[in-house]
């Protein structure tokens, strides 16, 4: 069973991306939504053996590490592989409407689409240090044509940007993995794990976990290196935005949090870890200001993105030399905040193309008599934003609150200021967003009403990202369960 | 323009993280690891179709990334071919004035072509395989496209496409045969290793031959774009 | 100082120059050039170490190969992006704060 799920999760998003590539827009729109459902029964149904069974390590090619490429398939991975599917279905499905079918260039957005998703899938349930970077590779490189696919210069000035900080962090992450294969001879990151807590000199990995770390960041946007991201997600169109900045930042995050939880602990030091924290919450404070500051709906919208992100930098420090039981608060609660973000997020992106789309105006001033006449739009934009912010009962408030806890059991109560103040600075631009759409213009409506199904997909996830609190102990029960031990 | 400072700055900063590295390299080289991998490779060569072990990690132990790095030359080749300027391929800015190229070229395109093809066998039990095959093949159609040939097969359209994806295709059909089959997913069924390696391989070679000349092809750019969300 | 470490040590220097010039260049080509060198240097150090370690190694020789179609796919997708807006704006270098350059509509 877990064979033929496991080869439909890895061939069903590579054979959509080369069938799409002989169709053109409308029908790799049909094939698609035959891939979305494919793929959620596949999600579905692994989700369900890791429940019932565990996870579990699968040899590709039927070759075990280190030789071969192991993938491991944990509670973790599976619900990564869902929150994926529910979310890239959904900016699918918008874009599948959104998008001008007519364009020369549109029939290569279903290959790139699907590839995006296969690079995804890999992250997820990947094992394999080498492997990870193939696969975050296909995801830059698909990411960047998305953004750049028939664009003007703007769009292309910000997929070059977005092109050349990624290859720079994929280069920094490869040395580290050059480093590790120096100093332990394989790739296998359980089998790395394995034997840096045997040896005594376990510093030695440091400079390869630097380096990793450090490219990871840079994929990841993290504060310093978040320049390329606004430019990036703010022009490109919405769906893709929204596939950009819910899913494509945190595949480089979560390569990160899984190196630094198998091997942090032993390798790394406090004030790394506490650096981390520090340029996560940095992250937070100059994000949440410049996306006050904008005077574009998107660019408003992206910039929040740079702020959430700091966030999950927390799981570092809150991790580090902690006991069990914080340090598995803190890894649930980033797991949540991972997830709230992406749906709320995604949301807000395709909330702000409608809006865009009917205002005919990528300012936020322009937005004024929208709550009048297209109150659907804006509620599921309110909706996300109410996440963004931690208001009970989203997502966002389940994770803020296990992170404040870890935080005192910790004894590192720096964090909540960090993670309350931060909700206030969301609220700040999420409310300038809704203080411009009430304002009243005239009282005619002269918007282009967007098609129906556009709003009802943001407005999905933006009922998910707020009922994920909710259901947050249904979606975490599958984290802690057992897991089959290296061989 | 920068000021001195920041150049001065960015430099020094740059040696430093290079001493940094430096050291870790060092560092490294002096403890000693010993890795099984060498060992656990050699014992399992027999089983894996081919002689020359580095194909053998390529198209066997580590087929997963190689299936995703021509996953990651597609995209390119997607991109460029996004951008080209379409239906004419016959192009009269890049036909060249040089005789003695095209005069030449009569005798090269064979022998590079024939030595494609060495390529591609020898990688069985030498260094050799389907990308440097392919590369190959790439060069010699550089070259016909330097003397201005119209290269009819790389028109955007539905024949470059397939032969884009054909090589990836056939890997794919492969991996999932496999799985059908009831073992893992890009596992080849004993005995058929060799055969399978062989064909993936060349099919292999044409795409990446494609995909490497239909970038270079797709270099005149076209004007067409549309314009930023919310703008006209 | 074996071989193969004398390679993994130039590769750390190829990764100083690389930075240098991703950083300090202005033009895009170059940038893209520095990049080049910078996965060059990697690879150099990958083999060296693993090399200097066990002597000759097909692993990494494999990964190295791996590495170089994927750095192969990215500088062309580069190039062909470089291309483009080359000539929709007759630009070479990206320049500094192009946001918000545009006319926005007013309504």
């Amino acid at each position: 069973m877990s064979n033929w799920l496991m080869a439909g999760l890895l061939f069903t998003p590579l054979a959509l991306a080369t069938t799409s590539l002989l169709l053109n827009f409308r029908q790799g729109r049909a094939l698609a939504w035959l891939g979305m459902v494919l793929q959620l029964l596949v999600s579905v149904g692994l989700r369900g053996l890791v429940k019932q069974e565990g996870g579990f390590y699968y040899s590709l090619a039927g070759w075990d590490a280190p030789l071969g490429i192991e993938l491991r398939v944990d509670g973790l991975a599976v619900t990564f592989l869902l929150l994926t599917t529910l979310v890239a279905s959904g900016c699918g499905i918008h874009a599948g409407i959104y998008l001008k079918p007519d364009k020369p260039w549109q029939r290569y957005f279903w290959p790139l689409y699907w590839f995006l998703w296969a690079g995804l899938n890999t992250v997820w349930i990947g094992g394999d240090l080498f492997n990870l970077y193939v696969g975050l590779e296909l995801i830059s490189l698909a990411a960047v044509g998305l953004v750049a696919l028939g664009g003007q210069a703007e769009a292309l000035r910000a997929a070059l940007r977005y092109l050349l900080a990624a290859l720079l962090g994929s280069m920094a992450y490869l040395l580290g993995v050059a480093l590790i294969y120096g100093q332990f001879g394989t790739l296998s990151l359980a089998e790395v794990a394995h034997q840096v807590r045997l040896m005594d000199q376990a510093e030695l990995m440091r400079p390869a976990l630097v380096l990793m770390l450090v490219g990871l960041a840079l994929k990841t946007a993290l504060f310093p290196l978040h320049g390329w991201l606004p430019p990036a997600h703010g022009i490109a169109k919405s769906p893709v935005s929204a596939l950009l900045s819910a899913l494509v930042v945190k595949a480089s995050f979560y390569i990160a949090a899984r190196i630094w939880l198998e091997a942090g602990e032993v390798v790394a030091t406090q004030w790394m870890a506490q650096l981390i924290g520090a340029l996560g919450a940095a992250a937070v404070i100059w994000g949440s200001w410049l996306a006050w500051c904008q005077p574009r709906l998107k660019q408003v919208v992206a910039y929040s993105s740079v702020a959430q992100i700091g966030y999950l930098f927390l799981l570092f420090p809150l991790t580090f030399g902690v006991d069990a039981s914080t340090s598995l608060q803190a890894q649930q609660g980033i797991t949540l905040q991972v997830i709230s973000h992406a749906l709320a997020k995604s949301a807000m992106f395709l909330a702000a193309g409608n809006l865009i789309l009917a205002v005919g105006n990528n300012r936020v001033d322009a937005l004024a008599g929208v709550s009048h006449f297209l109150p659907f739009s804006l509620f599921s934009f309110g909706l996300a934003g109410v996440s963004l912010m931690g208001l009970p009962p989203s997502g966002g408030f389940a994770a803020k609150w296990m992170l404040l806890q870890a935080s005192m059991a910790s004894g590192q109560w720096w964090w909540i200021l960090v993670l309350v103040g931060g909700g206030l600075l969301s609220a700040a631009y999420v409310f300038r967003i809704y203080r411009a759409s009430f304002l009243e213009r005239d009282e005619k409506d002269h918007f282009y009403h967007p098609d129906r199904r556009l709003e009802v997909v943001a407005m999905l996830l933006a009922v998910a990202s707020l009922g994920l609190g909710l259901a947050g102990s249904q979606v975490l029960s599958v984290m802690a369960l057992p897991f089959e031990e290296v061989q | 323009m920068r000021s001195p400072t920041a150049y001065v700055s960015v430099l020094l900063l740059v040696i430093m993280l290079t001493a940094l590295l430096g050291r870790a390299v060092w560092q490294l080289a002096a403890f000693d690891s010993g890795s099984e991998l060498p060992r656990l490779l050699q014992n399992n060569l027999a089983a894996s179709g081919v002689e020359h072990p580095v194909t053998a990690v390529l198209l066997n132990f580590r087929s997963y990334d190689t299936l995703l790095e021509i996953a990651v030359l597609v995209i390119a080749a997607m991109v460029g071919i996004s951008m080209a300027r379409t239906r004419s391929l016959e192009d009269p800015e890049l036909r060249t004035a040089d005789a003695l190229l095209r005069a030449l070229l009569r005798w090269f395109v064979p022998l590079m072509l024939l030595l494609a093809a060495y390529l591609l066998w020898a990688g069985a039990d030498r260094p050799g395989g389907a990308f440097q095959a392919g590369a190959m093949l790439a060069a010699t159609g550089v070259l016909m496209r330097l003397t201005g040939m119209p290269l009819d097969f790389l028109r955007p359209g539905l024949l470059l496409r397939i032969g884009l994806v054909l090589g990836f295709a056939l890997f794919l059909l492969v991996g999932l045969a496999s799985a059908i089959a009831g073992e893992a997913f890009l596992a080849y069924p004993p005995g058929l290793s060799k055969a399978l390696i062989l064909s993936i391989e060349t099919l292999l070679t044409l795409s990446i031959g494609m995909i490497l000349l239909a970038l270079f092809v797709s270099a005149p750019v076209n004007n067409a774009s549309e314009p930023e969300e919310g703008e006209q | 100082m074996s071989t193969p470490l004398l390679y993994a040590l130039t590769g750390v220097v190829l990764w100083g120059i690389g930075l240098l010039g991703l950083v300090g260049l202005r033009h895009l080509l170059r940038k893209l050039l520095a990049l080049n060198l910078i996965g060059s240097a990697t690879f150099l150090i990958l083999v060296g170490l693993a090399q200097h370690h066990n002597g000759p190694d097909p692993v990494p020789q494999a990964l190295v190969l791996t590495g170089i179609v994927v750095s192969i796919a990215a500088t062309a997708l580069g190039v062909v992006l470089i291309r483009r807006y080359f000539h929709l704006t007759g630009c070479t270098e990206l320049g500094n704060g192009a946001e918000g350059s545009k006319e926005d509509r007013a309504p």
